[in-house]
């Protein structure tokens, strides 16, 4: 038997160069030069790991050609990479009024921009550049964990009710169309007035609990799709053990459609958690800055200084825009219609 | 003794408000080692739901399966879903009709192949995927140890079929159902096929339950002959007297249908009038009689039994086509 290996396993030395020289070879003649080096240097990364081109590969090969995706990522990229060394970009602690003094009540005047401060200070004398630099971090967390714990518990639902149908399908189904029936937006104010204290960890609640039935009903409904298919009925025919049906055979084709959807609500959690933030429902303590709180804070001053609302605003408007060309483009590159 | 008895096996399918549907009724039939029994019919005869109620994939919801299917003398139609999920690929193999979504998408054929190795042999991971290998190999597929990385879409239609072959031939199975193997490949792919599995059959022993539409299929591959309509079985018979002497109208009907290499030039073929729509149940006569060319009146009014002819077939018809009748054919 070892003998025998050892024979097959020469037998595809001489093939895997062959491989490469005609994956780098298509590149040539279709992409640039620069791009080549990069492809070449994925096939050989690739094909070290696996020799087969999965669905995850095949998507991405397509995705790096995607204009959309590339903008889209790159705004992500962006925010999250600010988002990281905006401690050290900050020129100054978002939570001490540093300008104080240029703010009266009187003639409703807040810190223009100045030396030092080149977005002037909010209606606090708080520095508006660091605070909005700082801010994204905190929007990235709530938007990144409520959508993380909406998918877990999405997933558990689905996979309960897609994998097991009967009895438990309909039970874990009628509870999701109640959450369902509710607006999301009233839904979440109602879980965050749930808790006695409010802060960022009832805003991951409230906008979690809103994802929750929707990444479970997609699921759910993929997950039955995989069900009644040909090669779930092989392996069963195979006799595959159920756990192995479920997780190996049915959720890894059922994932597509949900992982788009993942990346679609990341954006969608962000807008939620401004609003829940915007309507006072987030942290009652302001010192950590947060976009929805920064425009939530910055209504009373619509008129007269809108640049408060217009900077965190425009952050959330373009991060929430950045997710969504990223779903759009995965969306297509998952398609397996167009898989080649 | 039969390696796997099937009596009286029937399935019905029951619905709300609806009538039930009888999918397949009192089949009875023996499958013997190193044998290939055909299960012949058209669309809806209840060809491959007859295979499935073997191998205990029928839905449990709204199906009725009754009577029984005895492998190895053992009853197979009630044991437990657990146990059937311990028996299912060990001791019943079964390769299925459309190779590319019979195949899981997402994970390499060599972990497919090597799970089944690893669930019912108890191998360890790395030796049930030399075993894979040696399985591939097997069944023709060149250079396997590295087709086992690779994704169903990346074999050509014969390979996919070839690999889901030697998942069904894993744990060396005593019994092999094939269903509709060939359908989804083209004719020269087809024969490849066929040769393998007719070579796996004589070299192993196992017994091979051939479902099909194609009597080319069944020329090439069968022992014995089971010929089904509505869900009964009209005619069984060794493959040579089949096809020499077809008595049965139907079975009759379906050879004039072919087109055959040593008929007259611009002859055409004769096909079997109306269509399945057209039947009447059992329980009013003869369900073939209102398509029959042959129907007498009694073949509306009660429905004939299976009977033993003096040739030592198996038919079920009032009025069988005369045995000297039929032209003469060459046999291969």
């Amino acid at each position: 038997m070892g003998r025998s290996e050892t024979s097959g396993a020469g037998d595809t030395t001489p093939v895997a160069p062959t491989r490469q020289e005609s994956s780098s070879e298509g590149s040539r003649t279709v992409l640039g030069t620069k791009r080549r080096e990069r492809i070449d240097g994925l096939a050989e990364s690739g094909g070290d790991t696996a020799a087969g081109v999965s669905l995850a590969a095949s998507a991405w090969r397509r995705l790096r050609r995607s204009p959309t995706f590339l903008v889209g990522a790159g705004i992500i990229c962006a925010f999250v990479l600010l988002a990281l060394v905006s401690p050290l970009l900050a020129q100054h602690d978002p939570a001490l009024r540093l300008l104080e003094e240029q703010v009266s009540r009187a003639d409703n005047s807040i810190p223009p921009p100045q030396p030092g401060f080149p977005l002037g200070g909010d209606q606090y004398g708080r520095p508006l550049l660091s605070r909005l630099l700082l801010g994204s971090q905190q929007t990235l967390l709530v938007a990144l964990l409520a959508t993380v714990i909406g998918l877990g518990g999405g997933l558990t639902l689905g996979i309960l009710a897609g994998a097991f149908g009967g009895w438990v399908d309909t039970l874990v189904m009628r509870v999701v169309d109640v959450l369902l029936s509710v607006p999301s937006l009233l839904l979440a104010v109602s879980i965050g007035a749930l808790f006695q204290q409010q802060s960022q960890f009832t805003v991951i609640i409230a906008v979690a609990t809103v994802q929750i039935p929707i990444f479970g009903r997609l699921l759910r409904g993929t997950m039955l799709a995989q069900r009644a298919s040909d090669h779930v009925l092989a392996a069963r025919a195979l006799g595959v053990r159920q756990r192995s049906i479920v997780f190996r055979h049915m959720l890894p084709n059922a994932l597509g459609p949900v992982i788009v959807q993942a990346t679609l609500m990341l954006a969608v959690a962000i807008i939620d958690a401004a609003a829940l933030s915007f309507l006072g429902l987030g942290a009652a303590d302001t010192s950590t800055p947060e976009w929805g709180q920064m425009l939530g804070s910055a209504q009373n001053f619509f008129d007269t200084h809108p640049h408060l609302a217009f900077w965190p605003a425009g952050c959330i408007i373009v991060v929430a825009l950045g997710f969504t060309l990223v779903g759009e483009s995965l969306r297509d590159a998952l398609d397996p219609k167009k898989r080649r | 003794m039969a390696l796997l008895e099937v009596r009286d096996l029937s399935v019905r399918f029951v619905r709300r408000h609806e009538p039930t549907v009888s999918a397949v009724d009192g089949i009875s039939f023996d499958v013997h080692p190193g044998s290939t029994v055909g299960l012949v019919g058209e669309s809806g005869c209840g060809k491959s739901v007859t295979s499935l109620a073997i191998m205990g994939l029928l839905p449990q919801r709204g199906t009725e399966v009754s009577g029984s299917a005895k492998l190895a003398g053992s009853e197979l139609l009630r044991l437990s879903r657990r146990e059937f999920d311990r028996r299912r690929g060990k001791e019943i193999g079964m390769v299925f009709q459309d190779p590319l979504t019979s195949l899981n998408p997402v994970v390499p054929i060599g972990v497919q192949i090597s799970e089944v190795i690893e669930r019912h042999r108890g191998l360890s991971r790395r030796d049930a995927k030399r075993e894979a290998a040696r399985l591939l190999d097997r069944v023709g597929i060149p250079d396997p140890t590295r087709r086992l990385g690779e994704y169903s879409h990346q074999l050509s239609g014969g390979m996919r079929q070839r690999a889901l072959i030697a998942m069904a031939l894993a744990c060396e199975p005593r019994l092999l159902i094939a269903d509709e193997p060939t359908t989804a490949l083209d004719v020269t792919i087809q024969a490849q096929i066929l040769s393998l599995l007719r070579e796996l059959v004589a070299e192993t022993d196992t017994a091979l339950i051939m479902i099909t539409h194609d009597l080319g299929v069944v020329a090439g591959m069968c022992d014995e002959v089971n010929v089904l309509y509505a869900g009964r079985i009209v005619e069984r018979a060794q493959r040579h007297e089949l096809f020499s002497r077809p008595r049965h109208p139907y079975t009759a009907g379906l050879m004039a249908s072919v087109p055959r290499l040593d008929s007259p030039r611009g002859q055409r073929l004769a096909p079997i009038d109306g269509s399945v729509a057209d039947n009447i149940p059992w329980e009013r006569g003869c369900a073939f009689s209102p398509r029959c060319g042959n129907a007498l009146a009694v073949c509306g009014q009660r429905a004939p039994e299976l009977e033993t002819t003096d040739a030592g077939e198996q038919l079920r018809c009032h009025n069988p086509v005369d045995a000297t009748e039929t032209v003469e054919r060459a046999d291969d």
